[in-house]
């Protein structure tokens, strides 16, 4: 475990273990819902909990990376620590996912400026550490970059979009990438919200306390604001249409796109005596070798596993993708028509 | 495949297995691999666990297979079905193929043969002779199409080892026995990469995804500092070497590129992709289950013998990779498109019965162009 100074807790607070910072500090649970001074702290965490809600970051009372005032600090951590056994308390998980990517968010500011501060050899091996030790990403100073192996590097990028983050936008040099503070800790935003919400998560819930059930309920309220329905126009999205297209005139589709297909048509329900058919004008048609495969597909032979239809950024590498505006920017062609009501 | 024919290939495959079994070698850590096979006009077997050349060698003496293959994955149970296999890690392979080059050759050397009735034309689309759909491509490719296949794994190799830091000695190129060449990556940090990590591996070498303002343009107000320079390793160098020719060249082009805008620029990208990329085949990088054909096996499709290329640029395949025997063998031929195999013309022969040596009859038979019937 991470050695850390007063300032990195208020800083990382999801690093500390917190029924053991409660305790140094001499505090149980049951005094913050009784003591009117600390009761406060609840409001605070409350709060806290629904700037995320509101995709917003919390604003701390920490000045750059220092604490402002010497009784701001157990106050960042506390309101950290209240945060989480109100939402175990209330259970709501969209509000879990919410807290933690927001937390994440916040701590990606720090870690970012630890990780640039030239002047501070300390911050910037902290900062270092943190991420070594967590997403087991190795990442070396060289000059105003910070390396890292390409392979690790396209374990955490996979998780991205936008075009930008593909390899070959990057600068690679020896079989490492190139990245600034702000990407490097970018790059592992998914999974320092992964860490935290699985913190969360994994936290035992405690019993109701005593002056937090008000609290409790305001949650349960806010997270109702979070239930989204979605319906679709069940249109298929046009690569679906091209490889039918295809099929169609009798023309070869290449395996990967007889796959793409057959993966989409099984998850949107059809059977596989309703699909074979659509393979019959292929130039190597072969009834026998059609429903094994499409079978196979389906998890009703063979090894018995479901296979799930390839990401539109999987498409886009097999020359399968012919993306249109009507695709908004989705990223599987399984979400091609839902919209969220 | 008619049955005088695949006794044939059998027995020449089977001459071949015996007399050149130092040629056929297990891949290193082979206990940890899954092999797999193919007999003529039969499916595949595969699942198999080998664990040395002397296994090998017994495969090959008691089945004839016409293919052998192996993973280039490593499991704790290669035997067991795949998902209980146990996945450790799988070597980079790349598979560069001349029909995947779109070469202006092609058409003069390729034909479709009509898998209803059998008639050989030219026309790719359709039969001219009972106008079925169902045609198989077949081609007997040219020097230009192994040259530039070539070129394609020296574009790579040179990524390989500039971008990624790879060795030259980890860097094992094997031409396939039929149209094109195999590239194994061993021992790199993209051992353990899944499928989708592998797969932006494929589009960085295939030079797709590219945004301008990689190399420099911007959307709004764009500034020529920022342009891209010979000198900057990666594929900065690479496009402007492509795109500004010469050092003198590069300003005007600059102005021109800025004053045909961002979105011309994007459209130059996926344009020079065509020619900057290296042109792998995907499918085969991003599958890290796959079975490859075996080094110093025959490959059915041509009779030829996947063969480790020590030199590339004087590598013949149609020297080097032809290890049949030579005695004469008379066949009906139907093949209109003339071909050279060990410093020798054949063809072209139209429906008649020839004399030719073993090697060029099973060449020309696993191309479906002959048979002894």
């Amino acid at each position: 475990m991470l050695e850390l100074g007063q300032d990195e807790i208020a800083k990382y607070p999801f690093l500390a273990d917190a029924g053991q910072y409660l305790k140094d500090k001499g505090f149980t649970l049951e005094q913050f819902g009784t003591d009117p001074d600390l009761k406060q702290l609840i409001s605070k965490a409350f709060e806290r909990i629904q700037v995320a809600a509101d995709g917003k970051i919390y604003n701390s009372d920490l000045i750059g990376n220092q604490v402002s005032k010497e009784a701001a600090l157990p106050r960042e951590v506390f309101s950290f620590l209240l945060a989480i056994v109100l939402l175990k308390l209330s259970g709501m998980h969209t509000l879990i996912k919410r807290f933690a990517l927001a937390e994440a968010r916040r701590a990606e500011k720090y870690l970012e400026k630890d990780l640039g501060n030239i002047s501070d050899e300390s911050k910037n091996q902290l900062a270092i550490r943190i991420i070594d030790n967590l997403f087991l990403v190795k990442i070396k100073k060289s000059d105003e970059y910070f390396i890292i192996p390409v392979s690790d590097y396209l374990k955490h990028s996979i998780n991205f979009h936008e075009r930008e983050w593909k390899l070959i936008n990057r600068h690679v040099e020896n079989g490492q990438v190139f990245l600034s503070p702000h990407e490097t800790v970018r790059l592992i935003r998914k999974e320092l919200g992964t860490y935290i919400n699985s913190k969360i998560v994994n936290a035992k819930t405690p019993t109701m306390i005593p002056g937090f059930e008000d609290s409790v309920n305001k949650l349960v309220l806010l997270s109702k604001k979070f239930k989204t329905f979605t319906v679709a126009t069940g249109e298929h999205p046009p690569c679906i249409k091209h490889a039918l297209e295809i099929l169609e005139k009798g023309e070869n589709l290449p395996h990967s796109g007889r796959f793409m297909l057959a993966t989409f048509l099984l998850s949107k329900g059809q059977t596989v005596q309703q699909i074979a058919p659509l393979f019959k004008n292929a130039p190597d048609y072969n009834e026998r070798v059609t429903l094994y495969q499409l079978n196979h597909l389906a998890g009703t032979s063979g090894s018995g596993t479901q296979y799930s239809c390839p990401s539109c950024e999987k498409l886009k590498t097999q020359s399968l993708c012919f993306v249109t505006s009507e695709c908004n920017n989705i990223i599987s062609p399984l979400q091609f028509g839902k919209k969220k009501q | 495949m008619k049955e005088i024919d695949v006794n044939f290939l059998e027995e020449s495959f089977k001459k071949y297995y015996f007399e050149h079994s130092e040629l056929i070698q297990v891949l290193e850590r082979a206990s940890e691999r899954e092999f797999g096979y193919q007999k003529f006009n039969s499916g595949m077997i595969r699942h198999l666990s080998i664990k040395d050349d002397k296994e090998l060698h017994l495969l090959c003496m008691q089945n004839i297979p016409s293919d052998i293959y192996c993973s280039n994955a490593y499991y704790s149970f290669p035997n067991l079905p795949m998902n209980e296999k146990d996945w450790k890690e799988a070597d980079l392979i790349f598979d560069i193929d001349a029909k995947d080059l779109n070469l202006p050759c092609r058409e003069n050397h390729s034909i479709s043969i009509c898998n209803e009735c059998n008639k050989i034309s030219k026309n790719s689309g359709k039969c001219d002779n009972c106008n079925s759909v169902k045609m198989e491509k077949k081609s007997l490719p040219c020097k230009n199409c192994i040259d530039s296949s070539k070129n394609e794994v020296l574009k790579l190799s040179e990524i390989l080892i500039n971008d990624f830091q790879i060795n030259n000695e980890n860097i094992h190129v094997y031409f396939s026995g039929n149209e094109g060449f195999h590239v194994y990556v061993y021992n790199s940090q993209f051992q353990q990469l899944g499928s989708r990590e592998r797969s932006e591996l494929v589009d960085y070498f295939m030079f797709k995804g590219a945004i301008p303002e990689t190399f420099g343009m911007k959307k709004f107000k764009p500034n020529r500092l920022f342009f891209s320079d010979f000198n900057q390793s990666g594929w900065k160098g690479r496009f402007s070497k492509h795109i500004f020719g010469t050092k003198s060249k590069r300003s005007k082009i600059i102005s021109e590129l800025i004053s045909n805008g961002y979105s011309s620029f994007q459209k130059t990208l996926v344009d020079v992709s065509q020619n900057i990329g290296v042109k792998i085949d995907p499918n085969v990088t991003m599958d890290i289950h796959r079975i490859f054909r075996l080094p110093g096996s025959i490959n059915s499709k041509s009779g030829l013998t996947k063969t480790f290329c020590s030199d590339l640029k004087k590598f013949d395949p149609y020297t080097e990779a032809s290890f049949l025997a030579d005695d004469n063998i008379e066949v009906l031929a139907n093949c209109p498109i003339e071909f050279k195999l060990k410093n020798r013309k054949f063809g072209p022969f139209f429906n008649e019965k020839v004399t030719v040596p073993r090697f060029v009859a099973v060449y020309m038979i696993c191309k479906k162009l002959a048979s002894l019937d």
